[in-house]
């Protein structure tokens, strides 16, 4: 089998287990509902504030359902022995982290996108915010997976592993979430958030280069 | 003369050189201490502007220094261990952290006691108080990481590949802080434009640099003493190691 073709293989197989598996992947979107919906309670539903904060809240919402979801990346495979059937297949490991990462991210990152834009008329954004809202998702939550799969890597099979990766990946995601927040802020503040998008698509592309080699090594650490 | 470093580089060797070497900078640490001190509090002038509450960057600074450069050396050791397969370096890689983590909460401490009497509050969300407070961060999860594997070889190498991963990320994080400090605060106080400072302060603030460099250097080798000391108790040399510990306190 090529190389391409184990690639394939193993991207479909990915997906199907995630659809085959749906209540984890509606409960991390749950999970974003709730956390969303209780920024309105808990600081109180005017709508100029709520417009204000509204881009912060949806972006924190959304790193820390990304950073939940950071458990199935490899956890499962890593205790039934698929892990290390990978690790000693015939393609490069980065490249099968790569296509783990890419298929995390359309269980996890790309429902967010979707819905983002419909919890943010919530919080009062205008339609264009709306649209940078969801762009700016798109471009900074395949860099939340990317991100999390060095932390999920490093901590696989350790005892706490869950707040262990929250600490050890959520500093790391600031950036992400400053540009991404950034660019919703300042769209709805009137300003052209094309600095702060820019700024995240740089990011995206230091991501996809180098993440997966990280992630790749901190694999190989935790197997040996 | 040669030395041969690769012979200092098995915890064996480097045990007893780390224990003769440690009194050294601590001693400095503390001498370079004093004299800092003294310039800071007797001979550096009062500021115009900021009355005599400027003083505790004598502290500050250096700490802020040192926290930054900790995280880098740390990172440095992991390369060196990762790249050269070596225990050691592991070891002070793990020796250094529990020192920049304390250096970076004395740096977020004292920043935060000169910011009540200058800005009028204990906490800005400055640029670089900020990236201070992620660094402590960084430097929690990387203790919490290599503290939660009982795997020695692999908490270590875990650490490693997170040190170096996280201080790709410090100059991001820290640009990426400005601008957004930038965005939300206009134009905030900053310490960048303040009028040159008089030669003694900045003595002060050198010599204190050097003495919280003595100090790191001095507290890592005793550390990574204790840690040799953990990892290698099943060897045989320790007990030996130990009994001439135990000789030359009987001496003194």
């Amino acid at each position: 089998m090529s190389t391409t073709g184990i690639l394939r293989t193993l991207l479909w197989r990915d997906i199907q287990l995630v659809l085959r598996r749906q209540s984890d992947v509606v409960a991390t979107l749950f999970f974003f509902i709730v956390a969303v919906s209780l920024f309105p309670l808990g600081v109180g539903a005017e709508p100029a504030l709520l417009r204000s904060i509204g881009p912060g809240v949806l972006w924190v919402a959304a790193l820390l359902s990304a950073m939940l979801s950071l458990g199935r990346l490899f956890a499962a495979d890593f205790s039934d022995g698929t892990l290390e059937q990978l690790v000693l297949a015939p393609v490069p490991l980065t490249l099968v982290v790569a296509v783990k990462i890419f298929a995390h991210w359309v269980a996890s990152g790309l429902p967010l996108v979707m819905l983002a834009p419909l919890l943010g008329l919530q919080f009062n954004l205008e339609v264009q915010d709306l649209g940078v809202l969801a762009f700016s998702l798109l471009l900074g939550t395949p860099l939340l997976s990317l991100i999390g799969a060095i932390g999920a890597a490093l901590t696989l099979g350790v005892r706490g592993a869950g707040v262990l990766v929250a600490i050890l990946v959520l500093p790391l995601y600031i950036p992400v979430l400053i540009f991404g927040a950034g660019a919703v802020t300042a769209s709805a503040a009137g300003m052209s958030p094309q600095g702060a998008l820019s700024l995240l698509a740089a990011l995206l592309v230091l991501g996809v280069v180098f993440a997966p080699y990280a992630a790749a090594a901190a694999l190989r650490i935790a197997l040996e | 003369m040669r030395i041969n470093w690769y012979r200092f580089s098995s915890p064996q060797t480097f045990y007893p050189l780390a224990g003769r070497l440690a009194p050294w900078f601590l001693g400095v640490a503390g001498l370079l201490a004093v004299v800092g001190l003294y310039i800071s509090f007797f001979v550096a002038p009062t500021d115009f502007q900021q009355g005599e509450a400027y003083r505790i960057i004598f502290v500050h600074v250096p700490a802020a220094w040192m926290s930054m450069f900790i995280y880098l050396v740390m990172a440095g050791w992991s390369a060196v261990g990762l790249a050269l397969n070596a225990r050691l370096s592991f070891m002070m890689a793990q020796a250094l952290a529990p020192t920049g983590a304390m250096f970076t909460f004395l740096a977020l401490v004292t920043g935060s006691l000169w910011g009540k009497p200058m800005w009028g509050t204990w906490w800005v969300w400055d640029a670089r108080l900020t990236s201070e407070l992620i660094l402590l961060f960084l430097y929690i999860g990387h203790m919490a990481l290599q503290s939660a594997m009982e795997d020695t070889r692999r908490a270590d190498r875990a650490g490693a590949m997170f040190a170096l991963v996280s201080a790709i990320n410090v100059p991001i994080i820290y640009f990426s802080v400005k601008w957004w400090n930038t965005l939300h605060q206009g134009a905030s106080i900053s310490l960048t434009k303040a009028p040159a400072m008089a030669h003694a302060m900045l003595l002060g603030m050198l010599v204190m640099a050097l003495a919280f460099w003595a100090y790191t250097i001095g507290v890592a080798l005793m550390r990574v003493r204790c840690v040799i000391k953990d990892r290698e108790r099943e060897a045989e040399w320790i007990d030996e190691a130990r009994e001439i510990d135990e000789a030359s306190e009987v001496e003194q």
